[in-house]
């Protein structure tokens, strides 16, 4: 384990919340927390917006949630879609979870190029 | 049918102890564990705890036959042993709804807890529980926003919470004050928080404050481009100057404020969550004073019940110990209790100290607030045991990192953040939990030296307070 016994200097970093202060997960990672989604009965949905806007609430659906959606390769196609689509746009993956009207999961799948 | 005026003292049990009676849905039940003097029988002792916290007095009265007194009178319906112990046993007692106010946890607490804890035939009573019945449970304010609104408010998701309380708990100027909100939300935190002896002294007053702090959340909501909260104490000295802390607070568009419910009062918190509801504001609630009432296993209040009552009251988060850092409560206890904040429907557990099915109806839920003591290593333990529906709050464990508390954050926004990951991908993170926070650590030197710094601290007394087997 690195260990310095000097002060560091923390630089602040701009981040998009849940998992932001993880490296970019690998396609596997990628996949096991759409897994994760999926096994809790929550719907994917994928959402993408330009980065000059993305503390609003509400970023632009792509397509549909896709309600009911059991198949990973589906969902995995709809972001690669959603990003070729938008390439200068971030794209995150949401768990939705209707029971309480909230999001079980989110985290940003691609950052804008 | 009338009854005769016959004056003098008649055995309690005689008329408050009914072992026949079937509770009613509407009625409002409570569990005591008593610990009577020696030689007054159980049926008598639980019979004065039915008759002393409801309509009974020492001597017959005869104005109690001007009204139907069979109608208001709390009812002892069932006597059970306490596992494990000789001398207590706990008493079912069933109240009807009309003898309390609506939403009025003041007026619960006054019949149920009053003049009875001091009685005489009693060397202990301990409330362990309360169900109250949803006809109840509808006249109560609850929580302003609950669980999912504030998620939607921060937009945070999928995870716990991440917050710390600011130290030096006392003695910062306004500014200063300030610079540490500033150091830990700009490393990654979500919130940070008012120690709860904060309130308006001279070397900082509340406006003062309130006007540093409200700096520092908009900079670090610019510079991270997430969004950031920071609990501003409201709790005061009178009800006026609460509300005008508050209204402050509204005014400089904070997010949340916070209040001290035990020392605060009931009547106050309900007051202000009433404000918060009205004004779109989150509500943080500390709990200081509560070990007083709640410590000793025979006499006081569980905690559960004053969970219950804040539930009711009003408040978006709670405290509910950590399990695993520096203050008490067992791992099955808190459970049980945070299932109470949370949940829309609890049933009877006694494994989890709940002694009653508990539908809480459409009230929304309440964030458990884990702080105290804990740091980075406790990480994979917390979110297990907390879940997502959370806040964790390191103090020490932020501020007391070798590079300041912005590094501090860092490290244990990292660590969440690993923690979760590997849950969702079915890791079983408590077991694995060491592995998990060295591998994120490679991507984090913030996190190796947190690591580093607190590997050796353990907070492994044994509780005081135990649930009750044999």
């Amino acid at each position: 384990m690195p260990f310095k016994s000097t002060v560091g200097d923390y630089q602040t970093v701009a981040t998009l919340e849940t998992f932001g202060f993880l490296p970019p997960f690998t396609q596997d990672e990628i996949y096991d927390q759409i897994a994760y989604i999926i096994a809790q009965g929550w719907s994917p949905v994928v959402e993408h917006v330009h980065p000059s806007r993305s503390m609003s609430i509400y970023w632009s659906y792509w397509k549909l949630p896709f309600f009911g959606e059991k198949d990973l390769g589906v969902i995995v196609n709809e972001l690669e879609s959603c990003h070729r689509a938008y390439p200068d746009h971030h794209v995150r993956l949401v768990g939705y979870d209707a029971y309480t009207q909230s999001q079980g999961s989110c985290f940003v799948v691609f950052e804008a190029r | 049918m009338s009854k005769k005026y016959d004056a003098g003292v008649k055995e309690y049990r005689d008329t408050y102890w009914t072992p026949d009676y079937v509770p009613l849905d509407s009625d409002l039940l409570a569990c005591f564990k008593c610990t009577g003097q020696d030689g007054v029988p159980k049926e008598e002792v639980a019979a004065a705890v039915a008759a002393e916290s409801s309509t009974g007095t020492w001597s017959t009265v005869w104005s109690e036959l001007l009204t139907d007194l069979d109608f208001y009178k709390g009812r002892c319906y069932r006597i059970e042993d306490v596992p494990g112990d000789k001398e207590a046993f706990y008493a079912f007692i069933a109240y009807p709804l009309d003898l309390f106010e609506e939403g009025s946890i003041t007026n619960v607490l006054t019949s149920l807890v009053g003049n009875v804890f001091g009685f005489k035939a009693l060397r202990h009573l301990r409330l362990e529980d309360i169900r109250f019945p949803l006809a109840f449970i509808k006249t109560c304010g609850g929580p302003p926003n609950g669980i999912q609104v504030e998620r939607d408010r921060m937009s945070k998701y999928g995870r716990p919470l991440l917050g710390c309380t600011i130290k030096p708990k006392l003695g910062l100027s306004g500014k200063n004050y300030g610079r540490v909100v500033y150091e830990c939300l700009r490393g990654g935190l979500d919130f940070t928080k008012d120690d709860e002896n904060i309130n308006s002294q001279p070397f900082q007053r509340w406006q003062n404050r309130f006007e540093f702090v409200a700096e520092a959340v908009k900079l670090s909501e610019q510079e991270t481009g997430e969004r950031k909260g920071h609990y501003l104490n409201c709790t005061a000295n009178t009800p006026e100057e609460m509300y005008e802390r508050a209204e402050f607070a509204k005014e400089l568009n904070q997010p949340i404020i916070m209040h001290d419910y035990i020392t605060g009062g009931f009547t106050a918190n309900t007051g202000l969550a009433k404000w918060c509801r009205k004004n779109g504001m989150l509500l943080h609630i500390h709990r200081a004073m509560h070990a007083v009432i709640d410590r000793h296993p025979k006499h006081g209040i569980h905690f559960r019940v004053l969970a219950k009552c804040l539930r009711l009251s009003g408040g978006d988060q709670l405290h509910t110990g950590t399990v695993v850092g520096k203050l008490e409560g067992d791992r099955q206890t808190t459970l049980g209790y945070i299932d109470q904040l949370r949940e829309s429907f609890v049933p009877e557990d006694r494994t989890r100290g709940n002694f009653f099915d508990q539908d809480w109806g459409s009230m929304p839920g309440v964030f458990a607030v884990a702080s105290g003591g804990i740091h980075v290593w406790h990480m994979p333990a917390l979110v297990s045991i907390f879940g997502d529906d959370s806040v964790l709050q390191f103090g020490g464990g932020t501020h007391g990192h070798p590079w300041g508390s912005a590094a501090g954050a860092a490290a244990n926004r990292v660590a969440l953040e690993a923690c979760v990951k590997a849950r969702n991908a079915g890791r079983e993170i408590e077991r694995e939990g060491k592995d998990i926070l060295l591998e994120a650590a490679k991507h984090s030197p913030e996190l190796a030296i947190a690591l580093e710094t607190w590997k050796e601290i353990k907070f492994e007394f044994d509780t005081v307070d135990k649930l009750d087997v044999a």
